[in-house]
């Protein structure tokens, strides 16, 4: 974005220095600007290193191969997981969190010192957290259940990771604080802010869960504490370990409708359902941890019933609601863009070659056809029985967390270079084939993971053959085959991933600057979406054939694939 | 749009389109019944995990199973007791208790179980957590120790099947495998 008036503005006494994006309106303040800069790039820094892991570990799972040894594969698994789930998502998340307060909002950082402390706080605990793994002792996999022990540095890693991320969060709430009292913006917080502050208020409970059980069990590695219930531990974790996913549900969500808008100048369909599905997921999500803990020992049925489902999947239906608004306000600003013929002329002439809006599309389809259903099915308290920890497991969660949030953090890194670095994206040819590559080999290994699981292929394992076990057994040559294509998917997907790495930085770095006053974007915003800035509340184009019938699809195989895991359960073995 | 304050301010008032609402409406009455659906499946269905559990010592639970091997080991035509792979081939009584060890990094004894007979399977680990994947049926627990998980199972087909562990347990994860043999 560049500056086209710079100026200075002292607002309660603060001084901020301002610049207004001349491709979007928006005012944007220096420090909020820095801050967003510098979290984003810690982001792909730790994407590029821990999706390298990634693909270790795929091509280690793939049995003609079987690339590392079994210790190392472990390290390398453990690695993978930390770096990406937590280190590439939370940073992202950050930055995220500051341009829907500060950016959105029209104000300043609130508290630039601490967004620094915070930062450098992240920083320090996902250095030291891979210190932890690469020393060799701390191969315990991110969910480090007890009695397995890691390295006193892997879970001081953690908690400093944690501390850091709410010292962000809390800047972002005082960011939305110093708006309102400054009466920066008029009504109410933009849609997607609003879903951005639904993440964050799951992040403090999240964070605080996480302490709640991270700090006595590095007492425990320490020899201060004697023992760590492992039940306990696991109950108290997965209220850590789950509700961050739904900061990232929340996060990628906010960013399907920002794209939409900033895209193609789509609005919500009704402000009203869209806030409150977001709301939904406050209210319905934090104690999903239950849908963890499906196959153990010592919980009642009731407790699992109750928890997984809260009566009646209000989450879940949280996302099935902004499973047709999101379309529904792309198809209804398509519309209003002038494409009305048939029921899918809105969707076939979208800018599929734009990365910000073919990343975005696919991640809200994967998500919702792959993440979803199966996250659904696998916290069914029977169907639990059918994956619980086979390769079903991550299979479910590239879906969500791959297919899903990464596709969309990469979209719309392709809206934040411009506007942030003022830089255009170099490369657009390698740049739009880019969400195809990432997106397609993302849903492949989410697919083939779960046909793995389906045949009851364990995770986090390094030998399908079982070599060197007491008592041989042999999985069927379909697993091999699966994760073959596990392989080959993933090798896909970390070439569109490393695509990513090198078309952000190149662009970062030797982008063609965006200050001329006819500067043009490669990819371009809508063109209303600077006089939207100031008009627009919700949408009143009602026809949406095109919705309906995506909708009605998703619908059926929902349906469809329910029934048919029940299917698979009658048939197992009796449990009375 | 999105990513601006809604213009009318007061959007909480507008009516809720009739796409939407039907929508919200069709998918809240789908999580009912798949909520319900659970609950039913307590009395239609066939397969819910048993949750009884008690606290135990990791050590007088391997002892149990101990004395559990010794007890009903399949002894052959001459009287000797039957070995597996080095591990004794136990058949508990039809309808009974049997007990079954995870430790790092074996499932431990072999079980000779008999098809549509209800077996009181006793679970729980001598050291780590386990993860008890029966093959190729695809029945998967999370083993504790500390706790005895008892699982009520009725075998209803005959063979051997693999018992994998599948909740990561160390460097010796991936060699940890058990034997279940269904017979008639
Ligand atoms: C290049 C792209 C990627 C490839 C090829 C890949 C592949 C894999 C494979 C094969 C596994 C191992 C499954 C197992 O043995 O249990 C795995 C685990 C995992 N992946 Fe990825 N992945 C990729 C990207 C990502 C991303 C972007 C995320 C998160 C945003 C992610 C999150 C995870 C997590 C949390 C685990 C579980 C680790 C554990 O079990 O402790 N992956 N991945
Ligand atoms: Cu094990
Ligand atoms: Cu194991």
């Amino acid at each position: 974005m560049t500056a086209v008036n710079e100026g200075t503005y002292a607002g309660s006494g603060v001084q901020a220095e301002y610049r207004t994006c001349r491709f979007t309106g928006l005012k944007i303040e220096r420090n909020a600007e820095i801050l967003i800069r510098v979290n984003a790039v810690a982001a792909v820094v730790f994407l590029a290193w821990g999706g390298l892991l990634g693909l270790l570990v795929a091509l280690t799972r793939w049995p003609a191969i079987q690339l590392l040894d079994a210790e190392l594969f472990y390290l390398v698994l453990t690695g993978h997981g930390a770096n990406v789930l937590v280190f590439w998502i939370i940073f992202f998340e950050v930055a995220v969190l500051y341009f829907a307060a500060a950016v959105l909002l029209n104000t300043r950082l609130a508290a630039p010192k601490f967004a620094w402390l915070g930062f450098a706080l992240m920083i320090v605990g996902a250095l030291m957290a891979n210190y932890a793994v690469l020393r060799g002792d701390s191969s315990v996999m991110f969910t480090s259940y007890p009695p397995m022990m890691a390295s006193h540095w892997f879970y001081l890693s953690l908690i400093l990771f944690a501390v850091g991320a709410l010292v962000a969060v809390c800047c972002f709430f005082a960011t939305l604080v110093v708006a309102k009292e400054e009466g920066t913006y008029e009504g109410s917080v933009p849609l997607v802010t609003f879903g951005a502050i639904t993440a964050a208020i799951i992040a403090v409970f999240t964070i605080a869960s996480g302490a709640i059980i991270l700090i006595p069990t590095w007492l425990w590695s320490l020899g201060l504490i004697s023992e760590i219930d492992s039940l306990m531990y696991k109950l108290v974790w997965w209220g850590f370990g789950h509700s961050s996913q739904q900061i990232n549900v929340s996060a990628h969500v906010a960013i399907w409708y920002a794209i939409a808008a900033m895209v193609l100048g789509a609005k919500p369909l009704s402000e009203k359902v869209s806030r409150m599905a977001f709301f939904m997921y406050i209210l319905f999500l934090q104690l999903a941890s239950a849908h963890h803990l499906l196959a153990e020992p010592g919980l009642s049925e009731t407790w699992k019933i109750v928890n997984t489902s809260y009566m009646m999947y209000l989450a879940v239906l949280g996302s099935m609601i902004h499973g047709l608004t999101v379309p529904g306000a792309i198809e209804a600003a398509q519309r209003r863009n002038g494409y009305t013929r048939g029921a899918f002329e809105w969707l076939t002439k979208a800018p599929w070659g734009n990365p910000a809006f073919s990343g975005m599309f696919m991640s809200l389809v994967m998500f919702g056809f792959i993440g979803g259903i199966t996250g659904v099915i696998l916290g069914t308290e029977q169907l639990n029985i059918l994956m619980h920890n086979t390769l079903y497991v991550p299979g479910h969660f590239h879906g969500t967390v791959v297919a899903g949030t990464t596709l969309a953090f990469m979209a719309a890194t392709y809206i934040l270079v411009p506007l942030f670095f003022g830089r255009d994206i170099v490369w657009p040819t390698l740049a739009k084939w880019q969400p195809y590559l990432f997106g397609i080999g993302a849903g492949g290994i989410s697919l083939f993971m779960m046909g793995a699981g389906t045949l009851g292929v364990s995770r986090r394992h390094w030998d399908l053959a079982l070599t060197d076990a007491v008592h041989a057994f042999e999985y069927p040559p379909a697993a091999y085959l699966m994760m073959a294509l596990n392989g080959i998917f993933g090798v896909l997907a970390s070439i569109g991933g490393a695509l990513f790495v090198i078309i952000v930085v190149a662009s970062i770095l030797f982008g063609r600057k965006l200050d001329g006053p006819d500067a043009k974007l490669t990819f371009p915003l809508h063109d209303r979406s600077r006089e939207s800035v100031a008009t627009y509340g919700s949408h009143a184009t009602l026809k949406l054939p095109g919705t309906i019938i995506l909708v009605a699809i998703f619908f059926t195989a929902f349906v469809l694939y329910y029934f048919v895991n029940w299917m698979y359960l009658s048939e197992l073995w009796l449990l009375r | 749009m999105a990513i601006t304050p809604p213009e009318n301010r007061l959007w909480w008032k507008e009516p809720i389109h009739g796409i939407e609402l039907g929508w919200v409406i069709i998918a809240f009455l789908w999580g009912l019944f798949m909520f319900f659906f659970m609950i039913a499946w307590h009395f239609i269905g066939q397969q819910n995990l048993s949750t009884e559990t008690y606290r135990i010592q990791p050590w007088r639970f391997a002892d149990k199973v101990e004395a559990f091997a010794d007890e009903y080991q399949v002894v052959d035509e001459n009287g000797e007791p039957v070995f597996e792979n080095g591990v004794p081939v136990v058949r508990p009584p039809a309808g009974g208790d049997a007990y079954y060890l995870a430790r790092l990094w074996e499932f431990w004894p072999i079980l000779e179980l008999q098809k549509g007979q209800s077996y009181r399977l006793h679970l729980s680990s001598a050291d780590w957590q386990h993860g008890l994947s029966i093959q190729p049926t695809n029945i998967n627990i999370s083993v504790h120790p500390g706790y005895m998980h008892v699982i009520n199972i009725t075998p209803t087909e005959t063979g051997d099947f693999g018992v994998i562990c599948n909740e990561y347990c160390g460097i010796g994860h991936h060699n940890m495998t058990g034997r279940i043999r269904v017979v008639d």
